[in-house]
């Protein structure tokens, strides 16, 4: 695979998908004709170029749609369009990947979506925790997640409980005891209610006995800005939003919700070192595919993750953003679903969430 | 001074061959990108993301910030030849720039915009390289009742934007606010006016359907009313004299393209407001201070200098809190934010010791970029010119399959496209009944950020309303808001008065 061929790959697809929009502006049969003609050539190159070794049973014909259930510019956002580069660079797919954001409702709209193209075998989605819940908080969705095909699970993220550096508070007990004395004023910030920041501070809340204001916001990087400039008191954030601004020595880890230690930040300790074995919650990182698709695509994709798992790219980015690579598939994966939906229904019942 | 070599370095780093190859690549997709509505930068930069990973990181994030920087200068283009503003941010743009080009004035007005632009974003990068630093702490002082206050400025200026009639333009904005609360509240997370239970408003009702919808859809609807079946063209010209004159009647928008520089750069560094609140503060100041404020709305060059000018200066400012804080001003650079943590570039208060080279490097690119999008920009005024001559019957269905396409594009939903035409048929019944449109397009794009700070204000404070005139930045917005709000009304009163005696021009 030359660089050369990987150019006329990327250009040819790109631009049959051009084509729809270009037709408005040329406005002239012939030209479109032209356009079509150059676009179908580039992409039969693109199609004949690809290598054909590691032929599965079963191929993809057309482009894959690659859903994420969160808007442009977060975490699971990142992660989807690193593993569509890893995919185009490193020629794992002879079809393209095309990322689409469908945000809405707390990934409502792409849980119905993935539900309704049942046996539609090129389409994939990324998920995050809202995964587990919104399909609990709205009951009329019609969604049942256990339907869905289960491919890989590709990293768990982690959160920590994060001050400011100029607020004193040192450690976990000097945190519980400020917390107690603002009686209710104390403001945590995190996403929207019910999203991940808003169970783990009621786990915080139930573990300490505490009260406290919840503020959200529309995605972690706000979150960690508004901790930095002082509007409000503490987050939950994952180390990705906040490492740069703790290595600026703006920010301070208390306590990391994790088992072991994190690697990008050895002196924090761990829920369990303080005492609390508890306070353990992970953000998982996992791809399903659409209900009813054949064995033969289940392994194709399970094949097509686990190369992008592999991949260097990835093990740098899990390990530069302080994510746990903790692969799963196949029934492993469906039951650890099914745990996790269980464990979110207790969490949302306790938080009165639900 | 300790500035200048690091620039001189990142100008050297931009002008490398790749790297301009890159600028002006960037730009020419920019401007098409940007130049049909429903595109827009965000989706010409997240489908081209991949493609940079071809050329080195520099190269690449040049490639993509050149896109961004391109849209912003096309954004205006359908603003003037259409009307119907491709992104929120050029809504502003369309007030005097589309009566212009009925006018037949469309090479001057597309003129404007290309120099005002180049000014907003040269002035901008210029405050970029000096204040960087500073400027991303002031922005971390920006905390909910500082936005909330932020957004009570914009919306002030609704009222100079509407016309004569003060409770249509009322009844727009309200119209526009119930709009923006369909979808999941974020505070709640319960659904909001989930319409005869349509899962497609679970994501609330996007600017772009409906900004396609009434200004689109429903302007081709009027024209075709009011022509009945006519052919009509344009009228426009187009000669190398008419261009010369183009630019010497800027002498007179001096003033506003400044102004107008600094307000959008001002704004664009927030993290939440962006270029839409800026392009428009900008707008209504243009218009309250200028001379005759009559004229704007009917084809006032500062209409289109001041808007152009803040948001091209906003879009250099936004990139501040990206780099500096890692926040995203707005989708685009939220996409632009993804690639840079791809290639192993960790935005934050450290990037600008950590990778120095990458910063000014980018610094370096953008005045580049500046230049080749405005010459480049004035290199196609008489292509898009000739587009205006074709007759209306010709134009129209190509318009209507623009806005269907534009709209379906983003979400990919039919739900949209459905939108569209049922907002269109809307925007046609409103302009019959002389509402003013503009108030209810804006109000749906800051409404959801407006509500959201006041009720993260209103929880942090405990329920206390003082929040907002306690804290000096706020006060100080919530002052000038409302100077904005009053200073019309009182300049209307005035002018009726002294109407009394000879008929009234408007």
């Amino acid at each position: 695979m030359t660089g050369f061929t990987a150019v006329r790959r990327v250009f040819g697809v790109r631009r049959v998908f051009g084509v729809r929009r270009v037709v408005g502006w040329t406005g002239s049969g012939k030209r479109l004709g032209k356009w079509l003609g150059a676009a179908a050539l580039c992409a039969g190159l693109a199609v004949t170029a690809a290598p054909d070794a590691a032929r599965a049973e079963w191929q993809p014909k057309r482009p894959i749609q690659f859903v994420i259930m969160a808007g442009t510019g977060g975490g699971a956002d990142q992660i989807a369009r690193l593993f569509q580069s890893i995919i185009e660079k490193e020629d794992f797919s002879r079809v393209p990947v095309i990322p689409i954001n469908k945000p809405g409702g707390s990934g409502a709209e792409a849980l119905r979506f993935l539900q309704d193209e049942a046996g539609n075998e090129h389409v994939m989605m990324i998920t995050l925790n809202s995964l587990f819940t919104t399909p609990q908080l709205n009951p009329n969705l019609g969604v049942d997640i256990a339907t869905y095909t289960p491919i890989a699970r590709m990293a768990l993220d982690t959160f920590q409980l994060w001050v400011h550096a100029d607020s004193g508070i040192q450690s976990l007990d000097d945190y519980i005891a400020q917390v107690k004395q603002a009686g209710g004023s104390w403001k945590m910030g995190g996403t929207g209610k019910g999203q991940e920041d808003s169970l783990v501070t009621a786990m915080l809340e139930q573990e300490f006995g505490l009260k406290m204001t919840y503020i959200p916001f529309p995605g972690g990087g706000t979150v960690a800005k508004n901790l930095v400039g002082k509007h409000i008191d503490s987050t939950v954030n994952n180390p990705a939003e906040q490492i740069a601004f703790y290595e600026a020595g703006r920010t301070r880890p208390l306590m990391t919700m994790t088992p072991e230690r994190l690697e990008m930040l050895p002196d924090v300790p761990t829920s369990g070192e303080l005492g609390h074995p508890e306070l353990v919650y992970y953000m998982q990182r996992s791809i399903v595919a659409a209900p009813e698709i054949s064995d033969g695509a289940r392994q194709w994709y399970t094949e097509l993750m686990r190369k992008v798992y592999e991949s260097d790219q990835w093990k740098e980015y899990t390990a530069s953003e302080g994510l746990f690579r903790e692969w799963l598939e196949g029934d492993e994966l469906a039951a650890y679903f099914a745990e996790e939906v269980k464990k979110h229904k207790k969490l949302l019942a306790s938080t009165g969430a639900m | 001074m300790e500035l200048i070599q690091p620039l001189i370095d990142g100008i050297f780093i931009a002008l490398e061959p790749i790297n301009l190859a890159m600028v002006i690549l960037g730009v020419l997709i920019g401007l098409f990108v940007g130049a049909m509505p429903g595109l827009g930068s965000v989706n010409g930069v997240a489908i081209l993301l991949p493609v940079t990973f071809l050329v080195p990181p520099t190269a690449a994030i040049i490639f993509l910030a050149a896109i961004y920087y391109g849209a912003m200068y096309g954004g205006a283009i359908s603003s003037v030849m259409l009307g119907i503003p491709g992104a929120s941010t050029a809504v502003a743009t369309t007030f005097d720039g589309r009566p212009m080009a009925l006018k037949g004035e469309a090479d001057r007005a597309l003129v404007a915009a290309a120099v005002a632009s180049f000014v907003g974003g040269t002035i901008s990068v210029i405050l970029f390289t000096l204040f960087a630093p500073p400027l991303a702490e002031f922005a971390l002082k920006f905390g909910p009742p500082e936005e909330f206050a932020l957004m009570v400025l914009a919306f002030a200026t609704f009222v100079g934007l509407g016309g004569s009639d003060i409770s249509k333009t009322i009844f727009s904005t309200l119209l526009g606010l119930v709009l923006a609360t369909v979808g999941l509240d974020i505070v709640s997370g319960q659904p909001r006016l989930i319409f005869f239970d349509l899962p497609g408003f679970y994501h609330g009702i996007n600017f772009l359907v409906l900004a396609i919808g009434i200004y689109g859809i429903g302007e081709i609807l009027w024209t075709l009313e009011i022509s009945q079946g006519r052919v009509m063209v344009s009228k426009v010209e187009m000669s190398i004299k008419r261009m010369l004159d183009a630019f010497r009647s800027l002498k007179v928008t001096v003033k506003s393209t400044l102004a107008g520089s600094l307000i959008g750069y001002f704004m664009g560094i927030l993290p939440a407001a962006g270029a839409t609140p800026g392009s428009l503060v900008a707008y209504g100041m243009a218009k309250s201070f200028s001379k005759d404020p009559e004229s704007f709305g009917s084809g006032n060059i500062n209409g289109v200098t001041a808007p152009e000018s803040a948001n091209n200066a906003a879009s250099t400012g936004s990139l501040l809190p990206m780099l500096t804080l890692g926040i995203p001003g707005s989708p685009t650079t939220a996409i632009l934010l993804g690639g840079m943590i791809i290639w192993g570039l960790r935005p934050g208060p450290l990037l600008f010791e950590n990778n120095p080279e990458f910063v000014w490097g980018l610094i370096g690119s953008l005045y580049i970029a500046n230049v080749f999008a405005m010459l480049i920009n004035l290199a196609f005024v008489p292509v898009f010119i000739a587009v205006l001559k074709l007759p209306f019957t010709i134009l129209a269905p190509v318009i209507f399959v623009l806005c269907v396409t534009g709209g379906y594009a983003p979400e990919q939903s039919m739900h949209d496209v459905w939108l569209i035409l049922l907002f269109g048929v809307m925007g046609y019944l409103l302009r019959k009944l002389n509402y003013p449109v503009a108030p209810m397009v804006l109000a749906i794009v800051l409404g959801p950020l407006a509500e959201r700070s006041l009720r993260q204000s209103l929880l942090g404070s405990q329920g206390d309303m003082l929040i907002f005139v306690e804290r000096p930045l706020s006060a100080v917005f919530l002052l000038l808001g409302l100077a904005l709000f009053v200073y019309p009304i009182v300049q209307m009163a005035r002018h009726k008065k002294r109407q009394g005696g000879p008929a009234g021009e408007g």
